[in-house]
């Protein structure tokens, strides 16, 4: 069967009926149902449907072309010339890949834990899936816009329902704060449609703009984006939200959702006011190395692993706006592609790096049921293959050559370089603050006597967390050890994009 | 050739992972022959790799075998560079890991943790490797960062013990400093060449050195001089040079076999092979090479003083250690490359040696490391007391001796260096290097006296147990004591003053003071009996060892005295300069307190506090105020009714 005509809509829509199916099958009102074992099983079979068609996006992906692929084509709503545009290239399919990876393991993690409303739980995750997936889809802004707030919904259920104690305040400035942001894209996609009479990107992309309008839609995205990302000083929700939101939520969110920045800047910012964000790129350098410095030390005083992780995810996003908005700082020829593929680089490794490191804590929470550091210490004793798995991943956060974490660290902190040496300085700084908040938890959490009764009567991992730890860490080494198929995926899509970006759209006589 | 390289490098990693994830399997056995075999074969290799270009001369190999990634013309590769330089590495690294192997059985005999001990080292053997047989700055940063990471997990891998996990930890970022450089280093490699290639980048070399980088406000820096010292700070954390040599002594909390290995002989002496190897770079930038001998006669010299007053034996010969990694910078400072590398290769031999004869009195002594607490050992442990007497000897440059060969020539060479006339630098280097050599015998022979000779100070439970330690322990010992004494008598006219390193190491002609004194070398034996006319080195050394036996054997109620005498400087040498205050209580604390300061008052306060919740909060009390005008009475609604409705007309009229 050649499923490619219509693989897109598969990978969006399938997850999707998928979670309604999930839903209206039900749990029988118990996890431990019959029925809901039936319920998980069709959970699981769904994202591992997801990830089959993936592999067969991977498979039919050609990376020599920048160019739109897979591309879908109706008329949606006419009225205003809204069209249901899907195509992927170098720049979304990675990012697919990521959701499609992560979101199985999410499934598996999340099996015998979820004890209440688990066909919701499950039905949920399936659903942002693919909402998730549309967003990296969506080559039509009004499109783009639907999947990117109806993702907000499954997320504000995820946390509120199946949150910790203070879920409510925490869902509350996890959804204001993000639907805030939204609202301004919205407005500035509005203005581009006035501009142009439809919502195709690429006429937004083609359209010439002053610098004034390009400034303000600009800042219309940076409000969306920054807040995604999240950059500094919009990053306070993050933290509240992952410490409240479960295991599952808390690794969709670092993994992908936090990803929909990074994609927002690369996919619109960029290319539709070149200008504009040329303009700012100064202050968005800046934010990114705030991220670095000020968040790496904010991250050492952590006392709760989700936030230390929580915050070492700002930091690590640091360097994804930072290798976009190098760019204009290095000359012609000097190989500007770098900072940016460095950025997506680390995108996909972040995801799967904090969602290791989510799935850890989630697996030391559901034995102890605490965050907190201080109430562990000496697991290495009495787990020692999660111990070994955990210092892996550490090590992969802390940027250790052969994990992926260090992949896109390296290639932004080269680039930066030749955009100016202080900004590499900063950016360096990682290799230290990286490795100090990372490895002293570690310290205090694995290594030492075994130092209360609830670390003593820890048993090692299941083999269904050893399942989900072990392909993420097979997934983490081979990214650092060959990380080339994943750059080439990459490569025409950014050389394209740093042409497009070389040429002003700025109107004639502005 | 190609093949064979590979396989020096993937049998040593295939063995950690097969001992790492299947070590209940194949059992503790299965692990060590397992990783014996590995490592054995791969040092087997190199001697075929060593002898196939030197004695057949073969040709220099440089190539890629993968492409890592490849971004915007920036191409990422993994590669081997197989020179005379890499196969001498290849071969001492191979050689000791071997007999550390080997050793291993005995001394980790006892503990849960063997398979996993084995895979560490199989692992470290791997990424050792891959530091010494790169071609490019890519895969010098992988071995770099990947040795660390092993050393991390050996010096914590008794890690229920506080002093082990505090050590690791201590170490990793110490190290991450030095990297930190390091990275900045390669960044601007690329900026100036677009190139991690080692030999495209020696290529542009002079291109790069006429160039100038804007640092601080514009003012223009030389840009290999910048290249060079950031490089430098890189060598500076692995091979543990003042003001980061912190780390090395805390170090010692691993078990032996790996302080012999990792912490003597082989990866604190990658920064010395780093720089050896960049020497197209460093010749070109003169700043960097004064900044390279300066720090590396601090080191020499200050951290051999901390020699003395240390009475953990463990604890002596890592500051030895660091004194001797001084002894090799300030060579490499001084244009002499391969008296470096010379001087690093008897080390190996040799510390390796005294590292392991060490665990040997530890294991007999029942895990106590105090010297106060031995003495008379000699007795007991025929074999340990000879070989630890070979290494010493080696140590301090006794003639004849590995140690002594290197370390004349290095003394020598910095003596005619092309730093002389030039003032203070080169007194200071010159002066380290010479009064260290009187340190170094002052503390090896207090150790050893204080170890083997003199009242058996041990209770006597343990006196009665002392004896030999077991074959498995004691054949290495043996193995690397003989290196020990001969290596350099016949290794030294073809390695340091014959062309032995050839193109791999690039001297600048007025630099080249190897070559000055390779004019006046005539064989061993000549270059022996110089020795004792030449310049004093000899003399200080035996002046060394005669004051130890003064103070430690024939009136050892005399260092007590002398340390309350002068308090001052044994407090100062017992808080080793206050570094680590300096490192712990000045940037670890300060970073600490910089962080809570960010968090409470920056995230919490400022932005959560004021901004955001404080914008929720005016909303709610706006909220809370307009709310009491809805008080739900039917009375006041038609009373504000009436009242807006007279106000209006009022109004209106008023308009009119």
């Amino acid at each position: 069967m050649d499923f490619n005509e219509n693989l897109l809509s598969i990978l969006t829509w399938l997850p999707i009926l998928g979670g309604v199916a999930v839903l209206a099958l039900g749990d029988g009102g118990d996890a431990g149902t019959a029925r809901a074992g039936q319920m998980r099983v069709l959970a699981l079979a769904v994202s591992l449907l997801t990830l089959l068609f993936s592999v067969v996006l991977y498979a039919g992906f050609d990376g020599a072309t920048a160019a739109m692929q897979f591309v879908e084509r109706a008329p949606w709503i006419e009225a205003l010339s809204a069209e249901y545009y899907l195509g992927v290239d170098g720049i979304s399919a990675p990012l697919i890949l990521l959701t499609a990876f992560i979101t199985p393991l999410v499934v598996i993690a999340g099996w015998d834990g979820i004890k209440s409303r688990p066909a919701q739980y499950f039905a949920a995750f399936l659903i942002l899936e693919g909402l998730m997936i549309g967003v990296f889809c969506a080559l039509d802004a009004l499109l783009f816009y639907v999947f990117w707030e109806a993702m907000l919904v499954p997320m504000f259920l995820i946390i509120g329902v199946w949150g910790g104690e203070r879920r409510i305040y925490a869902t509350l400035k996890f959804f204001l704060y993000t639907f805030l942001g939204s609202v301004l894209m919205l407005v500035a996609f509005v203005y581009l449609y006035l501009k142009t009479g439809d919502f195709d990107f690429f006429s937004f992309m083609g359209v010439p703009l002053t610098l004034t309008e390009q400034q303000l839609i600009f800042i219309a995205f940076l409000l969306a984006f920054a807040v995604k990302v999240p950059m500094w000083p919009v990053h306070t929700w993050l933290p509240d939200a992952h410490v409240e939101a479960p295991t599952g939520g808390s690794v969709i969110l670092a993994a992908i959702m936090l990803k929909m920045g990074g994609y927002g800047f690369i996919r619109l910012s960029l290319p539709m006011v070149p200008d504009g964000s040329q303009y700012f790129a100064g202050l968005m350098i800046a934010l990114s190395l705030i991220a670095v410095a000020y968040i790496g030390l904010v991250a050492l005083m952590q006392k709760d692993m989700k936030k230390l992780i929580a915050y070492s995810s700002i930091a690590h996003m640091g360097f994804v706006t930072l290798g976009f908005f190098i760019i204009w700082y290095m000359g012609p020829g000097s190989g500007p592609g770098l900072g940016m593929t460095g950025g997506m680089v680390q995108m996909v490794s972040h995801g799967l790096v904090s969602g290791a490191l989510f799935l850890c804590v989630g697996v030391l929470y559901d034995r102890v049921h605490s965050r907190q550091i201080a109430d562990y210490g000496g697991v290495a004793n009495t787990m020692p293959i999660f111990a070994a798995f955990m210092v892996l991943f550490a090590m992969a956060n802390a940027g250790l050559p052969g994990t992926s974490g260090f992949v896109g660290e390296f290639m932004v902190i080269i680039a930066s370089f030749k955009a100016n040496v202080w900004f590499a300085f900063v950016a360096a700084m990682t290799l230290i603050l990286g490795a100090a908040y990372t490895l002293w938890m570690v310290k205090r959490v694995i290594y030492g006597e075994v130092a209360n009764k609830h670390v003593a009567d820890l048993k090692d991992l299941t083999g269904r967390e050893f399942i989900v730890l072990g392909v993420l860490a097979v997934a983490v080494l081979l990214v650092g050890v060959w990380p080339a198929p994943l750059v080439d995926m990459m490569s025409a899509s950014v050389d394209h994009l740093v042409e497009q970006l070389g040429q002003s759209k700025l109107t004639a006589g502005m | 050739m190609q093949t064979i390289h590979l396989t020096i490098v993937l049998a040593p990693l295939l063995a950690a992972i097969v001992a790492g994830l299947f070590g209940k399997q194949i059992g503790r056995a299965g692990a060590h022959w397992l990783t014996i075999l590995a490592v054995g074969l791969s040092f087997v290799l190199s001697m075929v790799v060593l002898k196939d270009i030197y004695w057949d001369g073969g040709a220099v190999e440089n190539y890629s075998v993968y492409t890592w990634a490849v971004s915007d013309g920036l191409r990422m590769e993994v590669g081997f560079l197989i020179d005379r330089l890499t196969a001498l590495m290849m071969v001492v690294v191979t050689f000791v890991s071997f007999m550390v192997h080997i050793y291993t059985i005995g001394y980790m005999h006892d503990d849960p943790g063997y398979q996993r001990f084995f895979s560490y080292i199989s692992l470290f053997t791997f990424s050792m490797l891959m530091l010494v047989m790169s071609n490019n700055f890519l895969q010098l940063f992988f071995g770099w960062e990947a040795v660390g990471l092993v050393s991390y997990l050996l010096i914590g891998f008794w890690f229920k013990r506080e002093s082990a996990i505090f050590a690791n930890l201590k170490a990793f970022l110490v190290n991450r400093v030095g990297d930190f450089g390091f990275i900045l280093g390669i960044a601007a490699i690329v900026m100036f060449t677009n190139s991690l290639d080692y030999m495209t980048v020696f290529g542009a070399a002079g291109d790069i050195a006429r160039q100038d980088i804007a640092v601080f406000g514009g003012s223009p820096w030389n840009a290999m001089s910048v290249i060079c010292i950031l490089l430098f700070i890189g060598a500076m954390g692995k091979s543990a040079q003042a003001p980061l040599h912190v780390w090395l002594p805390d170090s010692m909390e691993g078990p032996t076999p790996i302080s012999a290995l990792i912490h003597a002989a082989t990866m604190v002496t990658a920064g010395i092979f780093m720089v050896a190897r960049m020497s197209p770079l460093f010749e070109l930038s003169e700043t960097a090479l004064a900044v390279v001998l300066v720090i590396g006669s601090i080191t020499a010299f200050f951290m051999g003083l901390l020699g003395i007053v240390q009475n953990d034996i463990k604890r002596v010969v890592a500051y030895s250690t660091l004194s001797q990694l001084g002894y090799m910078t300030v060579a490499l400072g001084a244009s002499a490359y391969g008296a470096a590398i010379f001087h690093l290769m008897t080390h190996a031999f040799f510390k390796a040696l005294l590292f392991l004869a060490a665990g040997s009195v530890i294991i007999a002594m029942h895990h106590e490391q105090d010297i106060r607490k031995m003495g008379g050992i000699r007795k007991y442990m025929p074999i340990t007391y000879w070989t630890s007497l070979v290494g010493s000897l080696a140590l301090i440059g006794f003639p004849g001796f590995a140690g002594f060969f290197s370390k004349d020539a290095l003394i020598e060479a910095v003596r005619h260096s092309h730093w002389e006339g030039q003032g203070a630098v080169y007194w200071i280097a010159y002066l380290s290097v010479l009064l260290g050599v009187f340190v170094t015998a002052l503390y090896s022979f207090r150790m050893f006296f204080l170890v083997f000779h003199g009242k058996e100070r041990m209770d006597e439970h343990t006196r009665s147990h002392i004896h030999e330690t077991p074959a498995v322990v004691t054949v290495p010992l043996v193995l690397l004591a003989i290196p020990s004494a001969v290596i350099g008598w016949f290794t030294i006219g073809p390695v340091l003053f014959g062309d032995f390193f050839g193109p791999s190491i690039f001297v600048l002609p007025g630099h080249d003071v190897l070559a000055e004194l390779g004019a006046e070398f005539h064989g061993s034996a000549q270059f022996l009996a110089h020795s004792f006319t030449a310049g004093p080195a000899f003399y200080l050394a035996a002046a060394g060892v005669l004051v130890a036996w003064f103070l430690y054997l024939k009136r050892p109620d005399l260092p007590e005295a002398i340390a309350n005498r002068m308090s001052g400087l044994y407090t100062l040498l017992d808080r080793k300069y206050y570094f680590d205050e300096l490192w712990i209580n000045g940037f670890a604390a300060g970073g600490r307190r910089l962080g809570r300061f960010l968090w409470t008052r920056g995230d919490e306060l400022i932005i959560d506090g004021v901004l955001v919740n404080g914008t929720a909060n005016s909303v709610g009390r706006l909220a809370g105020t307009l709310r009491h005008l809805q008080t739900g009475y039917l009375y006041h609604y038609a009373f504000a009714m009436i009242i807006a409705l007279t106000l209006f007309l009022g109004w209106l009229l008023w308009l009119q």
